[in-house]
């Protein structure tokens, strides 16, 4: 993707306006988080250098604001990624109820490690930190949805209906 | 004793919406506060509630109100931290998710009273879809005129905005959320100045959290003083417990605070006892960041007192043999628990979490974990258990933020109470393959 072909369509346009309308006029760096996640939902689940610096236009900020930022916070990929990425959580309550099996099971099944993409683009493990989701342990996220109280045969259901759904999961 | 005034509704169907939420008294301390209490006069009410910040730090609420400085024509905020990312820390999520309207309307109780006239939630980016339930509740309410020009009538006008996150602990300490707010790096701010002189874009500001917010609206509701009466000494009110771990029943409860820690673990009202007929073996009380009890210690002081939820009691006997309320992520542990295994996620977590501005945080964290992870190797001598002190005892007090503290804590506290465990790990490194030291899934079926 070069730059020029970089730019959101006008129902995204609209949502970079009412962020906008957020803050103070004199203010609207404050827009950099809000954008970047819709930037990374709509061009295909990362942030290239030139999505980056597309914000960083639209902000009238340097590019360097932006990618300082953007490798600061875990939620931002700045590689791509597969179309469904698991999230994870490896931390104590997830960890007590069984998270490395979670890890281990997802990782026999799509035939990868934690990390690489499965070969048809499809799932990518990432262990992540505490989700919020202790009581229902153990746990992934999958874009904004969360999975709660996984076994495995959940685990395979799920897998299935995502694979026949086939789009890329997105938080925005 | 169980008297609840956050979740009280939260299972009646609809309640996330404006119509069912009003049937259910929503909005009447809304309107009960614009139409009859001045803006100090609603900083008194809560002054008078004893309400103390349920973020972790336990700082009295109406305080932190007094201080917000009012300079004459500079716009002041309210920011409501929802970055929950404490571990075992879930409550903030679940009134979300179940009373969007809740912190809405305290939302908008707690501005008025600090004449703030744009505030901001900001909210956890994992928790994308929390925001898109709050963002629903706020239109609601500003299409039912509880938000924008002249509420209700008042004269008094608010924009309320939702901010996310980018998935960063650290954006949890209100400094570093400010920047973040700002879009920045969540790097803490050195303070003073405090964010009630200079915080958002260098403005008066106050940062509170979510559940603190929320229960402005009872306050407001039955008065200050009658919430003072619920609850056991400087420990007024409710308190959202999020239970997790080896119990029963996990899930999120509302107790009136000095609920018996026994009772909160083995009653059927709460976590309904230890999974599996299993022993109890030790509890993180307050999220991850508070020092570990072992079983005597958690169900009784040092004095051999029955311990109770409360700011006061859990923290009786100091670090050596107390711990703290802290953010309520109470996390239980049964006697099949490996406690080097659970502290090496917490050393993790938090040099995955040190944004890196401190060298004592940022290099030290990194040590803890390198120095568990040979334990759990069993690659450890007897001298790491001393040089683990070490470094975590570097930590404490040297950092801008607390959360070189946050780190540091559950690190000493694993060893001041389980050093055994730590060296029977030396003495016998197979030992660590052959405790269970997690719920392996019931139903365990190969790939
Ligand atoms: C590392 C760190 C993480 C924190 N995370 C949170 C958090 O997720 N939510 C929260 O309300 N407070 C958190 N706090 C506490 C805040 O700095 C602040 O004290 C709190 O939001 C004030 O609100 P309260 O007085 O209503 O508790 C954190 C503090 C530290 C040092
Ligand atoms: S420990 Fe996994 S969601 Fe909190």
């Amino acid at each position: 993707m070069t730059t020029s072909e970089i730019k959101f369509n006008d129902e995204a346009q609209k949502k970079v306006q009412e962020i906008l309308a957020q803050y103070p006029n004199d203010k609207s760096k404050s827009a950099l988080l809000p954008l970047l996640h819709l930037a990374q939902a709509e061009f295909d689940g990362w942030l290239s250098p030139e999505t980056m610096d597309y914000i960083a236009s639209i902000l009238n900020i340097q590019a360097i604001e932006v990618y300082e930022v953007a490798t600061f916070y875990s939620m931002f990929n700045l590689k791509p990624v597969a179309n469904y990425l698991i999230e994870i959580c490896q931390t104590s309550s997830c960890w007590m109820c069984g998270a490395e099996d979670i890890v281990r099971y997802l990782e026999k099944k799509l035939n990868v490690a934690v990390g690489e993409p499965t070969q048809d683009g499809m799932f990518q493990i990432k262990t992540v930190e505490c989700l919020g989701s202790c009581g229902t342990a153990p746990m992934f996220q999958i874009g904004d949805k969360y999975y709660e109280n996984l076994t495995f045969e959940k685990i395979d259901a799920i897998l299935e209906d995502l694979r026949k759904e086939n789009k890329r999961s997105r938080y925005v | 004793m169980n008297e609840k005034l956050l979740l009280k509704y939260d299972h009646i169907p609809g309640i996330n919406t404006l119509a069912v939420y009003r049937q259910h008294n929503g909005y009447t301390s809304l309107e009960k506060a614009l139409k009859t209490l001045k803006p100090d006069e609603v900083v008194e009410e809560v002054k008078k509630s004893g309400l103390r910040g349920r973020g972790g730090a336990g700082f009295p609420t109406g305080m932190k109100w007094s201080f917000l400085a009012k300079p004459e024509g500079v716009p002041r905020y309210l920011v409501c931290n929802a970055d929950e990312s404490e571990p075992g820390t879930f409550k903030d999520r679940y009134l979300m998710e179940r009373i969007p309207h809740l912190l809405v309307e305290g939302m908008i109780i707690a501005s008025y009273a600090l004449g703030a006239n744009a505030s901001y939630i900001y909210v956890r980016g994992e928790y994308y879809y929390i925001i898109k339930i709050l963002q629903k509740a706020i239109k609601e309410a500003y299409a039912a005129g509880l938000l924008g020009k002249n509420i209700l009538g008042s004269g008094f006008d608010l924009d309320l905005y939702v901010q996310p996150g980018g998935g960063a602990y650290i954006c949890g300490e209100e400094t570093a959320l400010l920047e973040s707010l700002e879009g920045k790096r969540g790097n803490p701010r050195i303070k003073p100045p405090f964010p009630a002189v200079a915080g958002l874009w260098g403005r008066p500001t106050v940062v509170n959290n979510v559940e603190t917010i929320a229960a402005v609206v009872p306050i407001i509701q039955d008065g200050g003083d009658a919430y003072a009466k619920i609850g056991v000494g400087k420990s007024t009110g409710t308190k959202l417990i999020s239970a997790s771990g080896h119990i029963n029943k996990p899930g999120v409860y509302e107790i009136e605070l000095g609920v018996p820690v026994e009772e909160f673990i083995y009653s059927e009202q709460y976590c309904g006892g230890i999974r599996n007929g299993k022993k109890l073996k030790a509890v993180v009380a307050g999220g991850s960041s508070v020092p570990i009890l072992p079983t005597e210690l958690i169900l009784k002081t040092a004095k051999g007192e029955p311990r109770l939820m409360t700011y006061e009691s859990l923290s009786d006997g100091g670090f050596a043999t107390g711990t703290m309320l802290g953010s309520g992520g109470f996390i239980v542990m049964d006697e099949d628990t490996s406690i080097v295994k659970n502290l090496f996620t917490f050393a993790r977590f938090y040099r995955h979490e040190s944004c890196g501005q401190c060298s004592p945080c940022r290099e030290g964290t990194a040590w803890m974990e390198k120095i568990i992870k040979k334990f759990i190797d069993g690659k450890a001598n007897m001298a790491d258990i001393d040089l683990l002190w070490d470094v975590q005892s570097k930590i404490e007090g040297k950092t801008i933020c607390p959360l070189g503290e946050a780190a540091a804590w559950p690190v000493a506290a694993a060893i001041r109470h389980f050093r055994h465990e730590f060296e029977a790990y030396v003495r016998n490194p197979q030992s660590i393959n052959e405790v269970k030291h997690y719920y392996r899934l019931n139903n365990l079926v190969e790939a």
